[in-house]
């Protein structure tokens, strides 16, 4: 009865109002104008470009002579496979270096965690190129590890930690740590610490504790942190173009080639796009893999 | 069923750097008692808890459950239920898995977490409600699941922290008058923390004020309201005017009228009167064994189940006071209540004036 007399009545102010609405909207819609016009003109345009491109064949004509050569050659699928296994194993030891010291900082006070989260923003906010050579420089036959090693007498030899798969894991894991720490400590940070309180109080051991409820809860910070890491490993050129000596080679590093030896713009699209394809599908995956993990725990 | 335990409490002490945080308290809870710590913010009410419940150690002293001394064992150890202020619930489980979260950890059978979680659920009134998830609760029903985990394995200390300021007022008292028939129906003992006095006069077998890290007073509801120890416990504990009085060889002056009080008074000096509002009635002149005052009415206001009236006391006879007096909505007093700035006397029971230092 109530709201029918209101409709009834005249509707005092409803056109200003409305139009204080609107006007609220389109001042919003203004503000993003900018930032569209740069995804517009450096992300959209640019992508489709590519795409066209790696149609574009040796005689530039359209043709799929680009893909065919990835789908056929043994050297693209070698490729593909050193990009994946790289990418998989950095994340992997990211984890295990990362997880732990996370859980550390995120159980400090306030202050010390701070103190810890600089240190790990330092190498951070450092120029890549930097401390891609000083690996360089510490690990090489004469580097610095190895001579003070030999003068101990921990080894003899001295042992080849670079210009192969093992440097550029080094070298790959230093840059990589940050950007699986920082998601995953602003997630633990948010988990409830009388939750654990609760644990304990219920019967749960701290490993029991741990291992039921600060695990379960951080797993949204350690998918996040994870992918971030695998996406950037996928696409990664400089460490592993330096500390892997041109015998591992990655797919960013073959894209270059092909367009510095080869001047081959196609080829190289058509290696970009692929890389594109495989790296969407795979967050589509672990997008829904991580919702159906959180439905799991809910039902 | 098994027995409730009692809780001693000796000489337990604890320090921040040079801040005392529990200064030798020494406490005993009966089994089966339903006992409340109440203090403001900051008095170590919390502190004492979490000592109770492992999650903070003393610098020193003795906690025991029955004749065990528990003051070493960590918290997983210790077998007591606890509701956390914010509840604490497993965000990653749903209703029926946080309940059944100490039972899976005691190895009970599948069939028996069913059985006892399902019993927990419709003890705390939430039957039906196993699936749902915690974000789909509301605040009440959140805290029925604190509850209900915290009860599942049938604990004999039952602990719970602040468990109902979070919510609003009108449920916050429905569920203090169903945590104490649940208390009474699941023979446990409870050590309850709470800062609202009215809500641990109303739940409470005995309350333990709790000040600055110490014990002030330990009693009944109707002892540490009739007869609180000092002023501080008078002025926390229910609402009271507090009237500078001197004594001088036995005999109690408000400015230079001579009060009767309920009790001797040993020794001369400053003390406080103090006033239960609601004990005081308009009266016309002297009665027997009654102290009056006289004074004007300087705020009268209407709180729905009373009327609220200050009066200043006359400055010449009485000294320079404000004295808080409550009529109750529905009494014959209502309708001749005093009109603002009129003069009043007022009277109140020797039986009803006492002194704290």
């Amino acid at each position: 009865m109530a709201t029918k007399t209101i409709l009834n009545k005249e509707h005092i102010n409803k056109i200003e109002l409305d139009q204080l609405d609107r006007k609220e909207r389109y001042t919003l819609f203004g503000l993003t104008v900018p930032y569209l016009a740069l995804v517009l003109g450096l992300i959209i345009i640019p992508i489709g470009w590519l795409f066209y491109m790696s149609f574009i064949g040796r005689d530039e004509t359209l043709s799929l002579e680009n893909y065919e050569r990835i789908w056929n050659s043994k050297a693209y699928f070698r490729i593909f496979k050193t990009t994946f296994q790289i990418s998989i194993l950095t994340t992997l030891i990211c984890v295990l270096l990362g997880y732990p010291l996370t859980y550390f900082m995120s159980q400090l006070s306030n202050r010390w965690a701070n103190i810890c989260l600089i240190g790990v923003l330092i190498p951070f906010w450092t120029s890549l190129l930097v401390r891609t050579y000083a690996w360089l420089v510490l690990l090489q036959k004469k580097g610095l590890i190895n001579s003070l090693a030999i003068d101990w007498g921990l080894w003899s030899e001295p042992i080849k930690f670079v210009h192969n798969t093992s440097g550029t894991l080094i070298g790959m894991v230093h840059i990589m740590l940050p950007f699986l720490i920082l998601p995953l400590y602003a997630n633990m940070r948010t988990i409830d610490k009388d939750c654990l309180k609760a644990a304990a109080n219920l019967g749960a051991t701290p490993t029991r504790a741990f291992w039921t409820v600060f695990f379960p809860l951080s797993l949204p910070g350690l998918f996040a942190g994870l992918l971030i890491v695998f996406v950037l490993c996928l696409g990664f050129y400089v460490t592993p173009a330096l500390l892997g000596g041109g015998k591992v080679i990655m797919a960013a590093m073959k894209i270059s080639d092909n367009i510095e030896l080869y001047f081959s713009w196609g080829a190289a699209s058509a290696l970009g796009v692929v890389l594109l394809v495989v790296t969407m599908i795979i967050l589509f995956i672990a997008s829904k893999l991580v919702s159906i993990d959180q439905l799991g725990n809910r039902s | 069923m098994s027995d409730a335990l009692n809780i001693s409490i000796e000489n337990v002490t604890k320090t921040y750097g040079n801040f005392f945080a529990l200064k030798d308290v020494s406490l005993e809870v009966n089994s089966g008692e339903f006992l409340t710590l109440l203090g403001p913010s900051g008095s170590g009410k919390t502190t004492l808890l979490m000592v109770l419940a492992g999650f903070t150690r003393p610098d020193y002293g003795s906690v025991k459950f029955g004749t065990e001394e528990v003051v070493l064992k960590p918290p997983h150890l210790r077998d007591i239920g606890m509701v956390f202020q914010n509840y604490a619930l497993f965000p990653h489980m749903n209703v029926e898995q946080n309940v059944g979260y100490p039972q899976k950890l005691r190895g009970v059978s599948k069939k028996d977490i069913k059985d006892t979680v399902n019993e927990a659920l419709k003890t705390v009134k939430l039957d039906g409600l196993g699936h749902r998830g915690v974000a789909e609760l509301s605040g009440g029903q959140r805290q029925r699941v604190a509850l209900a985990r915290a009860i599942v394995f049938q604990p004999k200390i039952l602990l719970m922290d602040e468990p109902l300021s979070a919510l609003d007022k009108k449920l916050r008292e429905e569920m203090q008058i169903e945590l104490r028939q649940l208390h009474d129906s699941l023979n446990m003992t409870t050590v309850y923390v709470t800062h609202d006095q009215k809500e641990a006069l109303t739940m409470s077998d005995r309350i333990a004020v709790i000040n600055g890290g110490g014990l002030m007073q330990l009693g009944t509801p109707n002892e540490i309201y009739q007869n609180p120890n000092n002023a501080f416990i008078a002025d926390f504990i229910g609402e009271s005017s507090l009237l500078s009085v001197k004594v001088s060889k036995k005999n109690v002056y408000l400015g230079n009228v001579k009060i009767l009080v309920d009790h001797s008074v040993k020794k001369d000096g400053d003390f406080l009167l103090v006033v239960r509002p609601e004990k005081l009635f308009l009266t016309n002149g002297k009665t027997d064994n009654c102290n009056t005052f006289t004074g004007t009415v300087i705020e009268s206001i209407y709180q729905g189940e009373s009327q609220l009236i200050m009066i200043k006391l006359d400055p010449n006879t009485h000294g320079d006071q404000i004295l808080r007096m409550r009529i109750p909505n529905g009494t014959s007093s209502m309708e001749e209540l005093p009109s603002l700035g009129a003069s009043v006397t007022v009277g109140l029971k020797k039986s009803d004036s006492f002194l704290v230092e």
